[in-house]
């Protein structure tokens, strides 16, 4: 009796921690999206209000009067986004495919590669990629950010610790003896066993590609070719400093595609996570 | 007869492996390179592409970054801001997953607080910097008038403008984007410790600290190595948030290497050959520092195991005995 009551006292404990947490985790989120809705002035009286107000539709003028387009980002990043996910998650699980079907000599120092490779961040080799870029004159292009996507290696890893346990050897051995060729059963029968940790994939590398700054600031230096990250970074120029209105609207609508998404799959992503971790 | 058929099949394992390697070798392998090599150069000005290599005094650049006082506070600032933040990251993150995965009580809405606590690190970084920057705006921004407005300041303070306070704004922010993410895979790791050893725990008369302290913890080593050499990585190669929040300032107050690395290279004289340089420097940083990291936690992991097994063995015989009698 006395131990299920203290349990019932850090348990009541436990879940105030956890509401206050939550309450930290997303109050500049509600914030945010509030003043995307109030004025300037309401916002300089008083800069927390949880009721919205009616300013949208002036501030939406303001802010799209402006060098800030986020159609032009939005698109953008939707094409890198899209196409380096679709890339990646299809040459990474090939390239697990090879690993886990074939006996290859070079195979297992393959692997070796790929583990010792997986780690180094691609930040650290910019200025290389820039200088090469520019000489061959594609800054500005976006196929230059979807292209890398081929070679993930961290991926392939994830994709080959996937692979081993869900494909048995045995289906692609009858396959074969049905007269199916080698890339016929990688598309026809791998592929769709592979579903599963492909979503998971798909989701993140959409996301971190979505949302990366660094490389695209590097190369991107025309306006209508921006990502979404670098147009969001003229929302910190001088044009809107005094235009709090604004510039919470132009956040607001960055952030709340992501927001809506995320609360849809949240599910899958929270799972992913976890799975990436532990097959990691 | 079958090995003659597992030749036949191996150039399918080169033929599907081929765009990877490719890929790799012309978007990472050779600007890897590439980048090695222009710390050896003269490289610099906007939009130049040719350049000398240093006869004379080939590791000029990489002397030159290494005595900049510039840089060397740029490296300090991203090693105080990383080691701040993952701290309470992972202090915050055990602790929820050994509340999320406390056998004896179950705690109500589990599932959206992890919703809620990973929601953060979804959200663009550029973003979150900006709307940062807006909250802590001065004099009205929503923190100052939420501070006023409970009477915790009599007037409203200039965050941005205090060197210590905006490093701590950006570790804040940091541990804000990321406790949630490592809660998550600290609890797939607990979930992934067998329940026996938990049974057995709890048979041998074990508390919640001491089953933390003794069970959780040494089973989830690899994941909290695997946790501690990503955070170093991803902290070391900090951008986003420096960049955009406060610009490195204020007195580079949250400079960090990479947004050092950024500003030599595209901004005032174009120094490509110096920020490679730097970027060489924090590459082989990065490698010394996980290859210590995982030296030092996998011998202990091992040892820890050994002793372990011996502990189990003990246990086993003890069992039996009891069982005999």
């Amino acid at each position: 009796m006395s131990k299920s009551k203290k349990h019932y006292g850090a348990r009541t404990i436990i879940f105030i921690i956890c509401v206050l947490l939550a309450i930290i985790s997303i109050l500049p989120f509600v914030i945010m999206l509030v003043n995307a809705t109030r004025s300037t002035p309401q916002i300089q009286a008083h800069a927390v209000s949880l009721i919205p107000s009616h300013y949208l539709s002036k501030n939406m003028k303001i802010l799209l009067g402006k060098s800030f387009k986020p159609s032009v980002g939005f698109m953008n990043s939707m094409i890198v986004s899209v196409a380096a996910t679709a890339l990646s998650t299809y040459f990474s699980t090939l390239t697990a495919y090879a690993l886990v079907v074939y006996d290859w000599k070079l195979r297992d120092a393959f692997f070796r590669f790929i583990l010792a490779v997986m780690m180094i961040p691609a930040q650290i080799t910019t200025i290389g990629f820039y200088q090469m870029v520019y000489r061959i004159h594609m800054t500005n292009k976006l196929i230059m950010l979807i292209l890398p996507a081929i070679a993930a290696p961290s991926m392939v890893f994830f994709m080959r610790q996937y692979m081993k346990p869900a494909l048995s050897l045995e289906i692609v051995q009858s396959a074969r003896i049905d007269g199916a060729k080698e890339f016929y059963i990688f598309n026809h029968i791998a592929l769709p066993i592979m579903k599963p940790a492909i979503a998971t994939q798909a989701i993140f590398t959409f996301v971190s590609s979505w949302n990366n700054l660094f490389t695209p600031l590097v190369l991107l230096t025309k306006q209508n070719k921006f990502t979404l990250p670098i147009m969001i970074s003229l929302l910190r120029g001088d044009i809107y400093k005094t235009e709090y209105g604004a510039v919470y609207l132009g956040l607001s609508l960055t952030a709340l595609p992501l927001i809506v998404i995320y609360l849809a799959l949240s599910r899958y992503i929270v799972a992913g996570v976890a799975l990436g971790s532990v097959k990691g | 007869m079958k090995k003659k058929k597992r030749v036949g099949y191996a150039k399918y394992g080169y033929l599907f492996s081929l765009p990877f390697v490719i890929a790799f070798a012309v978007f990472s392998l050779y600007p890897t390179l590439y980048t090695a090599f222009i710390g050896f150069t003269d490289l610099k000005g906007i939009g130049k592409t040719t350049f000398h290599f240093l006869w004379h005094d080939p590791f000029l650049n990489f002397r030159t970054i290494l005595t900049s006082p510039t840089f060397l506070i740029a490296l300090k600032n991203t090693l105080v801001m990383w080691i701040l933040n993952f701290i309470p990251q992972l202090a915050l993150a055990l602790l929820l997953a050994a509340w999320f995965t406390n056998r004896r009580f179950k705690i109500p809405g589990e599932g959206a607080f992890k919703v809620l606590f990973y929601m953060p690190n979804i959200i663009t970084a550029a973003t979150v910097a900006i709307l940062f920057n807006a909250l802590f705006g001065y004099p009205m921004g929503p923190v100052n008038d939420l501070l006023t407005r409970f009477g915790i300041l009599s007037e409203p303070y200039n965050f941005l403008v205090k060197k210590n306070v905006a490093r701590g704004i950006v570790i804040f922010i940091q541990t804000w984007m990321w406790y949630g993410y490592t809660m998550i895979i600290l609890i797939s790791g607990v979930l992934g410790i067998s329940p026996d050893i938990f049974d057995a725990a709890e048979v041998d008369g074990a508390n919640g600290w001491q089953t933390f302290w003794r069970v959780t913890l040494p089973n989830i080593r690899t994941i909290l190595l695997f946790t501690l050499v990503t955070s170093l990585i991803g902290g070391l190669n900090m951008f986003d948030i420096p960049k955009l929040f406060l610009l490195g300032g204020p007195d580079n107050a949250t400079l960090t290497t990479n947004v050092f690395i950024y500003n030599q290279a595209f901004s005032g004289g174009y120094l490509y050959n110096r920020a490679a340089a730097a970027s060489m420097i924090m590459f082989v940083l990065i490698i010394l520092s996980s290859a210590v990291l995982f030296y030092l936690l996998r011998d202990k992991d091992e040892e820890k195991l050994r002793r372990i097994e011996k502990a189990e063995a003990k246990k086993e015989r003890r069992a039996k005995k009891e069982g005999a009698r």
